[in-house]
């Protein structure tokens, strides 16, 4: 422990950058307060250290996780050296994992030629087209064409009111305007309650069978948050699969492309199996249940082939539907033709949602936001 | 603060309130009170973080200032208001008396007995003092970003009364049950913590210092059930500690020595709070008592 005590500071500040490289965000401020509150517990105290670093360069219980791993690592060299092992990310992104998205160079000039050939015609025609037949070109003239999407958020009434003119009587302003009067009666006020966006969850299913459709359902995720946002409305989105995921954050992202790629960081189960009914029992568990589905517009991107147990999934959709206020349940397939909702998962899970909506175009894309408009 | 001095300091002096807290739990608490932050805490509910705030403020005999947040919380109900109608009665007083010179008027007007203190500012003003601003994900984000200002300056300015600084910075404690994700600005400022159930023996330990008059042998059964319970990965709610006080107080009111199947079952109530979960514990009691 001589060494510590010697360069506390030094080895202190280099294992808030092993931490840093593990993949917590560990911020200048977050270093200083974990230097501070070092030095008011004692550096000589391995336990206490380990406390404080918790305490101040953790915001989550991932963090938490990473932490001890790192601290493990950094303060119990087994070489006698202290040194760090920061996990790389090294998933695949969604370019290199979702087939063309990243396509060749030549489709892309002939492409461009089309565009400037017939640009509004094939526009339409593009927008009905089952994204999961474009090409790569065909793929990045429909993502420059999800801007035109943009979601009003659905409103709820608050418990605030707000002044209007008309409505009900406003005691505390007028006896506010009267005051400014010095208490003679002056206008009366009236007023309202209030309207907030109300929230909305995405839960988009990147198993296996639904690959060819995550790239554009992550784009429309992203365009639906960032249009939300302008307004001051909240999307939350995670992807399930067999791991439920949180990538708002990677979606807050102004440019979608680097968005998706850092969502597809963060995603550890792109093509895998289906879980639908843990995954969302997870959601409700750790989530939903708790305030992030309560009263919000749920939607459920998923072509219900479920590889887990059916009825499983047919309860928590119920679950699901008694705490949001509108669950809407959106399958690429629904908008082909021929086809029957037969598969175990969606017959289980239909009874409980509210709109059962085709995604497999742009066209679909703009449908479901004007749902979730008016929700 | 008084008396603080290290972590095992504020393990004794919460335990005199019969609040347990574990080691890590105490030198966060210290770190805290020391390095003047608030505190964050994260965990299950029930696992006891309201109750932590509360056995803070008993230990160390300071005021306990409690700012429930919710949807649509703003800054006036955290903050301050003004009492109209007594503003109003005092204007007509003074129109009574016949000098009503409307500077003086305006001025006496916004003194401070006509302020309402709403919890934030009731805190600052009331230092030395425990802010408990209770399940902060419910409120939202503009909200947070009003509370971050003042947990970062200890002050708050009104604009016809003037600036309001804590002559000595509270002790601020935060919940959250993560419902949202806080913004990070605001977790910056904060110690983390993230509170779990507790162990069979500490649990044990609890319920026999939070609630005496339930019998060791009772207690110690309760605990033991509550802890299979959350083993289990069926219940959408699996009981926290609050719940287990609940139920240890409860089966000790209706005079039950042992646990056995009539009791529990009747009980079942102040543990779990959905008929599914109620449903599948009843089915598996039996064999779980018998155990």
């Amino acid at each position: 422990m001589n060494a510590v005590l010697h360069e506390a500071d030094e080895v202190l500040l280099g294992f808030t950058r092993a931490l840093r490289a593990a993949g917590v965000p560990v911020t200048q401020d977050r270093a200083h307060g974990f230097l501070a509150a070092v030095a008011a517990v004692g550096a000589d105290d391995r336990q206490a250290t380990y406390w404080a670093g918790r305490a101040t360069l953790c915001g989550s219980p991932d963090d938490l996780a990473r932490h001890d791993e790192v601290f493990a690592a950094w303060f119990d060299p087994r070489d006698g050296l202290p040194r760090a092992r920061p996990r790389e990310a090294s998933r695949p992104s969604t370019a290199q994992l979702l087939p063309d998205a990243e396509g060749a160079g030549g489709g892309d000039e002939a492409g461009e030629e089309d565009l400037v050939r017939a640009r509004a015609s094939e526009a339409e025609v593009l927008k009905h087209r089952d994204v999961a037949t474009l090409d790569a070109a065909e793929k990045r003239r429909l993502a420059s064409m999800f801007v035109r999407l943009s979601l009003r958020p659905p409103a709820r009434r608050t418990a605030r009111h707000q002044r209007w003119h008309r409505g009900e009587l406003d005691a505390s302003r007028t006896l506010r305007n009267s005051l400014r009067h010095l208490g003679e009666p002056g206008e009366i006020a009236w007023r309202r309650r209030g309207t907030r966006p109300r929230r909305v969850v995405l839960l988009v299913d990147v198993s296996g069978s639904m690959s060819p459709y995550a790239d554009a359902l992550l784009r429309l995720a992203h365009r639906l948050t960032q249009s939300a946002r302008s307004v001051g409305g909240g999307v939350e989105t995670f992807t399930v699969g067999t791991r439920l995921t949180h990538v708002t954050r990677a979606l807050r992202s102004p440019d979608a492309d680097r968005a998706i790629v850092a969502a597809g960081e963060v995603v550890p189960d792109w093509s895998g199996g289906t879980r639908l009914g843990e995954t969302l029992r997870v959601f409700l568990d750790r989530w939903g249940q708790r305030g992030m589905a309560r009263g919000a517009v749920v939607v459920v991107f998923s072509d219900g082939w479920e590889r887990g147990d059916a009825e499983l999934l047919g309860e928590q959709m119920a679950r699901l539907k008694r705490v949001a206020h509108r669950v809407v349940w959106v399958n690429p397939h629904r908008g082909k033709a021929g086809y029957e909702p037969l598969q175990g998962g969606v017959v289980a899970a239909l009874p409980h949602c509210d709109d059962f909506l085709a995604g497999h175009s742009l066209a679909t894309f703009a449908d479901l936001t004007e749902v979730i408009s008016r929700a | 603060m008084q008396g603080m001095d290290s972590a095992a300091d504020v393990a004794t002096r919460l335990g005199a309130t019969g609040y347990l807290a574990d080691d890590e739990l105490a030198t966060v608490v210290f770190l805290a009170s020391r390095m003047q932050r608030p505190l964050l805490l994260e965990g299950e509910p029930g696992t006891g973080k309201t109750a932590l705030a509360e056995a803070l403020a008993q230990s160390l005999d300071l005021p306990l200032v409690r700012l429930q947040c919710y949807e649509g919380i703003d800054a006036s109900q955290a903050l301050y208001d003004w009492d109209f109608p007594r503003q109003i009665l005092h204007l007509r007083a003074l129109e009574a008396a016949g000098e009503v010179d409307s500077d003086e008027a305006e001025k006496s007007l916004y003194d401070e007995r006509f302020l309402l203190s709403r919890p934030v500012l009731a805190a600052l003003r009331q230092a030395p003092a425990v802010l408990l601003v209770d399940e902060v994900d419910r409120a939202d984000d503009e909200f947070e970003a009003f509370l971050l200002e003042v947990l970062s300056t200890w002050q708050v300015t009104i604009p016809e009364f003037g600036t309001v600084t804590a002559p000595e910075p509270p002790l601020v404690v935060l919940t959250s049950n993560r419902t949202r994700e806080l913004h990070d600005a605001l977790k910056r400022r904060c110690l983390y913590h993230w509170i779990d159930h507790p162990g069979l023996e500490r649990e044990v330990e609890i319920v026999r210092s939070r609630a005496p008059e339930v019998s060791e042998a009772l207690a110690r059964q309760v605990v033991g059930l509550v802890q299979q319970l959350r083993q289990r990965d069926d219940l959408l709610k699996p009981p926290g500690v609050a719940e287990t006080l609940d139920w240890a107080r409860a089966l000790t009111y209706l005079g039950t020595a042992e646990l056995d199947l009539a009791s529990a079952a009747a009980t079942l109530g102040a543990l779990l709070k959905y008929r599914e979960d109620a449903d599948r514990v009843k089915a598996a009691l039996d064999r779980m008592l018998s155990r």
